[in-house]
Parts: structure tokens; sequence; C-alpha cells
């Protein structure tokens, strides 16, 4: 897993908005990366209320069905269609996906902005911490979780989250280590104001952006990772459906020529998990300052 | 892949085997890819000691390994092995055994009723043995003379011989043993027709073929390698590009690609175990639902189940449907029972009979793998249909060993994977104090009659017994019994001489290639 | 230099402590019974408290773990609860299977990532560098364990030019060796291409916007030389740091890999010693891996201020 290494590019102070706006709509990544993630955050949301077909349907006389005008991609190893099931799944791996960044941010974020704003015993005994958890592999960490909790899409995604907590530590701690020395907040510290009020008025605002990129593209990661619990039984829980879930099943009857059930939660991920990782390159590109 | 390479990579395996083998392989490297078998497993095997090991797949490598005192045929007679003959005492407390002359371990020391005495002992005494509920009934051990030995019996005990046909009567060299205690296991001195050569734990095990056999001329390949590929798919796809001769466990999916391969065959027998569903009875809080406290609402679920059509859907009619501990072949499956047919209105009856309110709700444990996952959600819309809204709950195998000793479960759906006396299918699961009993059952009429069957040498008379409590249990239902999986191999077409074996084993004797 | 990585090993080992602990109390939270699994169908309770006794379970949590670490100090990581094999004798027959593999990984990684950086700076905003990040991005985005059961049916069982899986050592037979560990090393390469991608990407365009490259470009240099000879050169500084940090994370991240192509390195064993509950297998290879973790990190940290020569000079 890649995920620790890819913002070191990014850096704390951000371009003026308007400018950035601009960069992001003539960045072509960001724009085609924005595009497929909005459009299957759309089928997340919609989709199930347009289908008419029901995912957990099972149906003993159409097992296995290629794909025909009845069932557009086809029916899984139950008679359940592939379709609809590609279509709730898009629910289950999007939600695994920003749900546990969300955790890994809501648990990472205070902690790194913490140690890196105060230093000193705080800082090191996090540190210490983020470091060790760091060097137990992600993926390691996250199935022992996941059996901790027991399988479920909900413990998938906590399991996900604690897991890339130390990312974010790692990141706001360093961002904040670079803001803290600037001008004005030096000067706001001279000024004796509280430390509450400087965290939320100087330094966030200002580390913002790299977490949104750093998040964007761990999104991305938190989807195949859903995918790898699911694989190993630790993610969404049948009969409902997740990608991941979806391609464990449909893999085993890929050599009998029953492409349909593996191939089409397949190239949603694909697609799915490319369009977060073009989103991310291309937001890192328009708000960084280094870059005209 | 080709021959080419195949015969430099066994000239160099020979290269190397040569410094602890003494030289035997060396002379076969050249034809060694005719002569080296490998075998697909779909698990690598834990221990390999006969007496602590404890996986289906340490059996597969244990019958070229170690030799064991009496076999068992398809049909399940029990035949000579190390022992030639053996006779029952008057009473039924004892077993004499008579022994095969002139065998040796793979370390030159010779088998003999002293042999048997130890292994044995070992058996019942080695702290980390887990065969001892295994011979528990085995009193004592007596050496009549160095080809006779006698085991005496604490009360008559029919599934002793049973018992000894498996790892409990598989023989280690005494010397090797208690030279190595408890770490027998990572370098096993058996008697069997190949011998340990090296083990690479997630990778291989490696046998040699043991010049000093008994009845070597059975035996055609002067190797086995066994690797594990726990991936299903993945073990096909060597079998199918040729890097591996036969696979065990060729999902019941993957049989028509097997057979549409013009380079492979496929065989198949149904296996001595069963799957079900158990029931929570009364282990603690969690039986008390309707479902455990009412048998007409067991019996309702039952009724809403299409064995049938489970078999069809998920395993391609490859396996064989069933509603007792005993699949349809075995001679204690009691015909009189059948398999019910899906009723829905009857189960719909049943369940307003028991003034229960529908939907059912229950919630069914199951082992996160994909057999037991369709197999559990084909039951889940077939019982929707009657009244049952079930919960599927997906654990690890270790966590749901845990949660049924402690009563943490409504259902739970797992197997056994055999025995090839009756005895060991059912009286463990079932008797008040049955140590697999993890769902409380309690009849003492069900453990009157399976005590005495356990002393019961006439077949007859065993069977009635059986089939009276299966008269009782397909009441009572504290397992729902579902089907029996099948062992399937898939192998290459050269393959020649092997027999399908209700047991699942793969036994090497007279298989050429 | 010498203080600096002195200091780092300092302050390692109470991050290595730490790690131990924690693979220590997570183990205990996991559900199940390892001994009922290790029992099998004997549930003979005296059998089972012998077997609990014999591996300490029934010993307060801190005890267990100062017996453990005790031993672990003077080299002796305990032996593996489902085959009875020493731990340590594991990690040596595993790590350089494991090294291997990332080895050769890297090399995919790095084949596909550098050029793909390359072009997509020098050819920035043109569709040259959309495909070449593209070509880096979709091995990222495709899960490891459906590409390689997808490249067993096409590349073993239909073109027959691979094995489908498993592990030849190369004591055993090097071409052997090779074919067996080609395919899992493109799996895992090509998602660590991205990384590689985007460093050399980023750092590319730094160096373009440099003075000594604008000189170079302005002395009439050809333009391949002026970035293959000057650009690159300076570019590459935190592509060597990067891939030192990414194959630290390769050492374990290679788990749904080798579970697929059965290779029996570390991540095999882990998962399969998480699942077994085999606590001091899954403690002594997380403590291995962590330690080569570490290592790694001071090594890309030294390697960073080696090879920057604006640092050097500080």
């Amino acid at each position: 897993m890649s995920l620790a290494l890819d913002t070191a590019a990014a850096t704390a102070s951000t371009a003026p908005r308007s400018r950035v706006w601009g960069k992001l709509l003539r960045n072509r990544s960001a724009l085609v990366g924005g595009f497929v993630v909005l459009l299957f955050a759309l089928i997340a949301t919609l989709g199930p209320w347009i289908l008419p077909w029901d995912p957990v349907k099972t149906s003993w006389t159409a097992v296995r069905k290629a794909p025909s005008l009845v069932n557009w991609f086809g029916t899984d190893e139950l008679g359940r269609d592939v379709l609809a099931r590609v279509v709730y799944g898009a629910q289950a791996s999007l939600m695994a996906g920003v749900v546990s960044v969300s955790i890994a941010i809501v648990i990472g974020g205070p902690l790194g902005v913490i140690a890196g704003y105060f230093g000193g015993w705080t800082d090191s005994i996090i540190s210490r911490c983020t470091e060790a958890m760091l060097a137990c592999p992600f993926l390691i960490l996250a199935i022992a979780l996941g059996s901790v909790l027991g399988p479920s899409l909900v413990n998938a995604m906590i399991a996900i989250g604690i897991a890339a907590a130390p990312l974010f530590i790692r990141l706001t701690r360093g961002q904040t280590l670079t803001v803290k020395t600037e001008d004005y907040v030096e000067g706001a510290r001279a000024v004796g104001l509280p430390h509450r009020w400087i965290i939320i008025r100087y330094i966030l605002p200002n580390i913002f952006a790299p977490i949104l990129v750093q998040a964007t593209l761990i999104v991305a990661q938190a989807i195949i990772a859903e995918a790898s619990l699911s694989f190993l039984g630790l993610g969404q829980q049948p009969p409902s459906p997740s990608w991941g879930a979806m391609l464990n099943t449909g893999k085993n009857f890929v050599q009998q020529g029953q492409w349909w059930m593996s191939v089409f939660p397949g190239v949603a991920i694909f697609l799915t998990v490319l369009g977060f990782n073009l989103l991310g390159d291309g937001l890192r590109d328009a708000l960084d300052p280094r870059e005209s | 892949m080709t021959k080419k390479h195949t015969a430099t990579a066994a000239l160099r395996r020979g290269l190397l085997a040569a410094t602890f083998v003494a030289g035997a392989c060396a002379a076969f490297a050249g034809a060694a890819s005719a002569q080296n078998l490998r075998v697909g497993l779909a698990e690598d095997p834990d221990v390999l000691d006969p007496h602590q090991a404890r996986t289906f797949v340490g059996r597969i490598v244990f019958t070229a390994l170690c030799d064991k005192l009496v076999d068992v045929t398809p049909d399940l007679k029990f035949v000579p092995r190390l022992a030639t003959s053996w006779e029952w005492g008057a009473d039924g407390k004892s077993l004499t055994f008579k022994l095969r002359d002139g065998v040796k371990f793979h370390d030159g020391e010779p088998f003999n009723a002293e042999a048997v005495k130890y292994n044995i002992e070992r058996a019942k005494t080695l702290p980390e043995s887990r065969r001892k509920s295994e011979i528990t009934s085995v009193a004592s051990i007596e050496v009549v003379d160095p080809l006779t030995v006698k085991l005496v019996l604490s009360q008559p005990d029919v599934t002793v011989l049973a018992q000894l046909s498996d790892r409990s009567g598989m023989m280690l060299s005494p010397k090797a043993a208690a030279a190595a205690g408890a770490a027998a296991g990572n370098k096993p001195v058996c008697s069997g027709p190949y011998q340990f050569v090296e083990r690479v734990q997630n990778d291989r095990i490696v046998l040699q073929r043991f010049p000093d056999h008994w009845n070597k001329a059975a035996y055609a390949f002067e190797r086995v390698t066994y690797l594990p590929i726990p991936d299903s798919t993945v073990r096909l796809a060597n079998l199918r590009s040729g890097d591996i001769d036969i696979i065990e466990r060729l999902e019941a999916t993957d049989v028509k690609t097997a057979k549409a391969d013009a380079n492979l065959k496929t065989a198949s027998a149904v296996g001595l175990g069963y799957q079900g569903m158990n029931i929570n009875l009364a282990n603690g809080e969690r039986a008390k639902n309707p479902l455990g406290q009412d048998k007409r609402v067991r019996q309702a679920l039952e009724l809403s189940i299409d064995r049938d059509a489970i078999n069809q859907v998920v395993f391609e009619g490859q396996f064989a449907p069933g509603n007792q501990p005993f699949p349809p072949a075995n001679p204690y499956n009691a015909k009189e029972i059948p398999i019910p047919a899906r009723d829905v209105n009857k189960a719909k009856a049943l369940l307003k009979e028991a003034g229960v309110t529908t939907p059912v709700a229950v919630e069914v444990t199951m082992a996160n793998n994909p057999r037991s996952q369709a197999t559990m959600q084909v039951i889940q819309s077939m019982a929707q249909e009657a009244g049952f809204a079930i919960k599927l709950k997906a654990t690890e195998f270790a966590t749901m060993l845990n949660e049924g000793t402690k009563g943490d479960f409504q259902a739970n759906q797992y197997g056994w994977s055999g025995r090839p006396d009756p005895d060991g299918n059912i009286h463990a699961f079932v008797t008040c104090k049955g140590g697999l009993n993890d769902w409380k059952y309690c009849n003492p009429e069900v453990d009157k009659l399976l005590d005495e069957a356990r002393t019961l040498a006439d077949p007859a008379r065993r069977k009635a017994n059986y089939t009276a409590v299966q008269q009782i249990l397909s009441k009572d239902l504290p397992t729902i019994y579902l089907y029996h999986e099948s062992w399937i191999w898939g192998m290459k077409k050269k393959i020649d001489g092997f027999v399908a074996h209700p047991d699942g084993m793969i036994r090497l004797d007279n298989v050429k290639g | 230099m010498l203080n600096f990585i002195a200091r780092r090993i300092l302050i390692a080992i109470p991050t290595i402590v730490l790690v131990s602990i924690f693979v220590f109390v997570l183990q205990k939270l996991l559900p199940g019974d390892p001994i009922l699994v290790l029992a099998g169908e004997e549930r003979d309770p005296v059998v089972i408290e012998a077997l609990r006794e014999k591996y300490r379970l029934n010993d307060p949590l801190p005890l267990q773990y100062f017996a453990w670490a005790f031993q672990a100090l003077q080299g002796n990581l305990g032996i593996s609860l489902r085959t009875n094999l020493p731990v340590l004798d594991l990690i040596g027959e595993k790590l350089p299977v494991t090294l291997q593999l990332a080895a050769m990984a890297m090399t995919f990684a790095l084949a596909i990532g550098i050029p793909a950086g390359i072009m997509a700076a020098v050819k920035k905003g043109t569709w040259w560098d959309y495909a070449a990040t593209g070509l880096a991005l979709w091995g990222l985005s495709i899960p490891n364990f459906f590409l390689g059961i997808m490249l067993i049916f096409l590349v073993s069982v239909q073109l027959n030019w691979l094995p489908a899986s498993g592990y030849v050592s190369p004591a055993e037979s090097l071409s052997q060796n090779l074919r067996t560990l080609v395919m899992p090393a493109f799996v895992l390469g090509n998602a660590l291409a991205a990384s590689i991608m985007r460093h050399t990407r980023s750092a590319m365009l730094g160096v373009l916007k440099q003075d000594y490259v604008r000189t170079a470009r302005a002395k009439g240099l050809l333009e391949r030389v002026v970035i293959m000879r000057h650009a690159l050169r300076n570019a590459l500084v935190p592509v060597v740091t990067v891939a030192t940090l990414l194959f630290g994370e390769l050492l374990a991240g290679a788990v749904l890999t080798e579970q697929i192509f059965t290779i029996p390195g570390f991540g095999k064993l882990i998962v399969d010693a998480v699942f077994n509950r085999d606590y001091a297998v899954v403690q002594g290879v997380v403590l291995c891996t962590a330690i080569g973790y570490i290592g790694l990190n001071l090594l890309a940290d030294v390697l960073y201020v080696v090879l920057n020569p604006r640092l050097r000079t500080r």
C-alpha cells in the first residue's frame, strides 16, 4: 500500500481561492476524475430509486445467466441481477471509501494538530505512537482490526479508518509545524490569543488544502482496501452487495467463461478508484502554489 | 511448463537432496518428470505428527507418510494394513492384532508389538495429543509376542477399530518419536510408502519413496510433492496449466470446466461427513427464542428448505442432499426416513400451530467462506417465504467455534468431515455430555441408544439403534442436516489407477502416470 | 551525520517496543480461542487445559507479554502454535522470499513509474501527460487480487507461458524462480508505479524551472540531453527516497498478492497466522517488518541528505 507517500508535494500555503478554481477547471485530469466520481456518486444515490430490480432477490431458474435484455449485466450465482448489485454496491463501496477516510481524519486531524502545535511531551508521545502504527503494515492492521470488530461493512470502515489515521496525524502535524512558524501565527501567540482560537482561526484554514488532497487519494485506496477485506471475508456481508464481495465470488466463475459476474464490479471499482486518483492529483496541482 | 524445465529442476533438486538422502535421488533424476507426482492441497497441513495433527489435509499427507494398523475401503470395510488380522474378545472387551512381519520404519527400526504399544500409549498420554477422546476406551496394551498385540478395553467399544484406521492407528518409529518428543512432527519418521524429505511451511511438503516399504511395488512415483494452494480457482489454474498433476477439492462449480479440458479428468465420491444447521436449544440465554424452544418451529424451518434446489443452484448437482448424519450410500442411513419435500404451506401451518408471531427472527452464524455463504443465502430466501426472517452473520471459523462453546449463537451452519464408523458422526453431537454438543441437546433415550450401539458387534442390531435415534432426531431437529459434500478430484488424463474414496484421502497404491 | 543516525536509532527503540505492545494487545483482543482451533475435534477439557498451560495462555496479560519480551530479547521468538516450528526459523525461511519479491516489484515500479513521470512532466498538460499518468494510475486503481487472478488465467492457463502460482527457490532453479515471481512482482510493482510516477513528475517539474536547466537550454544543448543529464539526475533524489520508503511498505504489503500466487513469504505467513490466531507468529513477523520499516525510513533520510548536495554542504 503506497498510501503514505503521495502528498509529499503538497505544501501548507495555499494559492488564492479564485485562482484555484480556475486552475482546477483547466486541469483535465481533475475534471475527468471529478466527473467520474460525481457520476458514481449519482449512481449510488439515485440508482436504487430508479432501478426496478431488487439486488437481493434470488431466482433459482436464472442462475449465472449471461447479459441479456432482461438482465443487462447478467445474473450471479444465486440468480440475482448483477446490474442491480453493481448499483447498490456503489453505495457500499463509496461509503466505505468516504466514511473510513472521515474516521481517519476525525481521529488523525486533531491529534496531528495538537502534536504539531504544542510540541514537547505531547508531541513525543503522539509521534512515537504514530510511528509504531505506521510501522505495522496497513492491510495487516486493517485485517486484525476487522477481525477484532467482527466481519461487517461498518466494522471494515472503522478498521480502515483507524489503520489510516496515523497517515493524517503525520500530515497534519507536519503542516501545523510549518504554519506555526508563519509570522501571523507567531504574532497571534505573542498577543496572547487563546490556543483554541489560534488553531481554529489560523492553523486549520491553512492546512485544509493538503488534507483534502490526501483525503481524496486515500478514499481511492480505502475503496481498494474494502475490496481486499471483502476478499478475505471481512467486508460487506451477504446478501448485501459490495463490489469487493462481488469480485470475490465472481472470480471463481471466470474460468467457466462467466465473466460478467466479476468484470462489471471490477470495472466499477477501477473507474471509481481511478476517478478519485485523478481528482486527487488534479487538486494537488491546482492547490500547489509552486505551480503556475 | 515444458518437460525440459521440470527435468532440470528435478536434477538440481536431486543434487540437493543427495546431500541428505544418501544419493538415492540422483539415479532417478533423468526420468524425474514422470516420477514426481505434484499434488495440490486446499490448505497447508498443520503439525505432521499423527497424534497431534487435527486438519483434514494433514491426513492426506499421512496417507503416504504414515501407515496405520488397518485401512478402510471405499465401501467402508476394514482391511489389513500394518495389522494382517484382528479378533475381538468374546466379551467385546479386547481386540487382538496380528502384525505384518518384516515391516521397517523409515529410520530402519523394526515395526513390532512393542512399537504399537509405544504409539498407542503415546496417543493416550502425550500432553499435546489430540487423540485422547478417540481411544479413551483402550485401558491397556499387552504385548503377546513380537507380532501380536492385545488392546484391553475398559468397556465393549466397537468403534476402536475405526479409530485405528485413522491417525490413532498410525505408527511412528518409537526411537525417533522418543528422541523428538512433542516436536516429532517437524521431521516425522513413520513406516508409510513415502518418507519425509522436507517441508517449507505454506509452500510444500516433499516425500520420497521408501525403498524398504513392505508393499513398495505398488507405488510408482519416486517423489510426491504436496503444494498447498488455498484458492480453488488458482488450484484449478495450476492443474490446467500443467504445473500440478492432481488437485483435491475441486469446486463443484468447476467440474464442467475441468471436464471440458481435453487434458483433464475428474473423480468424485460422496464424503463421510455432513453439513447442517445446528440450533441452540439450551446453551445459555441465546437459546431462548421460538426456534430453540419449540420443535414445531424447527420443523417448519426444515420444511421451508428445498435441499435438492440447494444442491442444484450452489453445487451444480455434484453433492448429495441429506437429512441424516450418514450419507445416502452409507449402510447406516435410515431409508425409512426420506428427505422431506419442501412444503411452504405445511411450514406456515406449523408456525401458526406454534403460535409464534411471524416473521420469526433467527440469526444464523456461518463461516465466511463462499460455500457456506451461498448455501445460507439460498436458505434465507427459501425460509422467508415460509415466515422466517433469517439474519446471516459471517464469522471466522476460530470465532465461530468459540461462540459455539459459549452458547453465543441462535443457530450456526457448519459440518463435520465424517468418520467411517457411524458413532463418529453422531455420538459427540447429540448425547447429553457429548464433547461437540454445543447446542446442548439432551434426550436420555437417545443417549441410551447411542451408548448401547457402541457395544453392539452385530451391524444389523447397531443399525436398528441408529435408525431409532434418527426417528427421534428428525422430530426434535437439534441439527437440520442439509447435504453431504462430495470429494472431487481433478487430475491429468494420464494419471491412472486413482480410486475415489469417500474419506477424501489420496491413496497412491497402484496410481501411475 | 553519525550523530543523526545514532539519535534516530535511539528514538526507534521505544517505537519498536510500542509496536510489540500494540500488536500484543491487538491480538489479545481478537475474538476466538486459539486453543479451540488448535485442539481441533479433541474437546477433552484436560487436553485443552494442558495446551493452555503449555502456551502460557492462563497467565495474566502483562506477565504473558513480559515472558514473550524476555525471550525475544534473547533471540527466541517462540514457536508457531499451528505447526510447532520456531518462529525465528519461519522468519528466516520467508524473509528472503519476500525480499526478492519486493526487489523485483520495485524494479517493475521504477521501470514504469520513472519514464511515465518524466513524460508527464516534460509534456505537461498535453495528451502525453495524461497517457503517462493513466499508465501509472491504472495499476493503483485495480485490486491486486483481481489483477492477479486475471493474469493467471491469461498468462498461465490460456497462453501457458508461466507457472500459475507457487515458488521455487533460486538455489533449486534460478530460471524457475524468476518464472514464478515475474507475475506477482508485476502485479505489485504496477500498484507502486503510481507513487514513483507522481514523485518523479513533481520533482521533474520543480527541476525544470531551475536556473541551471534554463542555462543548459540556453546553451543550445539538445532537449534530450538537458532532461536526461541535467534535470533527471537532480529529480531522482526524492524518487530514491520514496523508493526506499516504499520498499519498507512492500515487506508486508504483498499480503493479498502472496495469497493469490501462493508465495510462501511474509504476507501469506502473517494472514494465515492472524486467521489461525497463531500469536507468536503474528508477533514475531510484525516485529520483524516494523524493524525493517523503521530501518528503511532511516536509510531514506540518510540517502536524502547524502544525495542532496545542497543539504550536504550545510
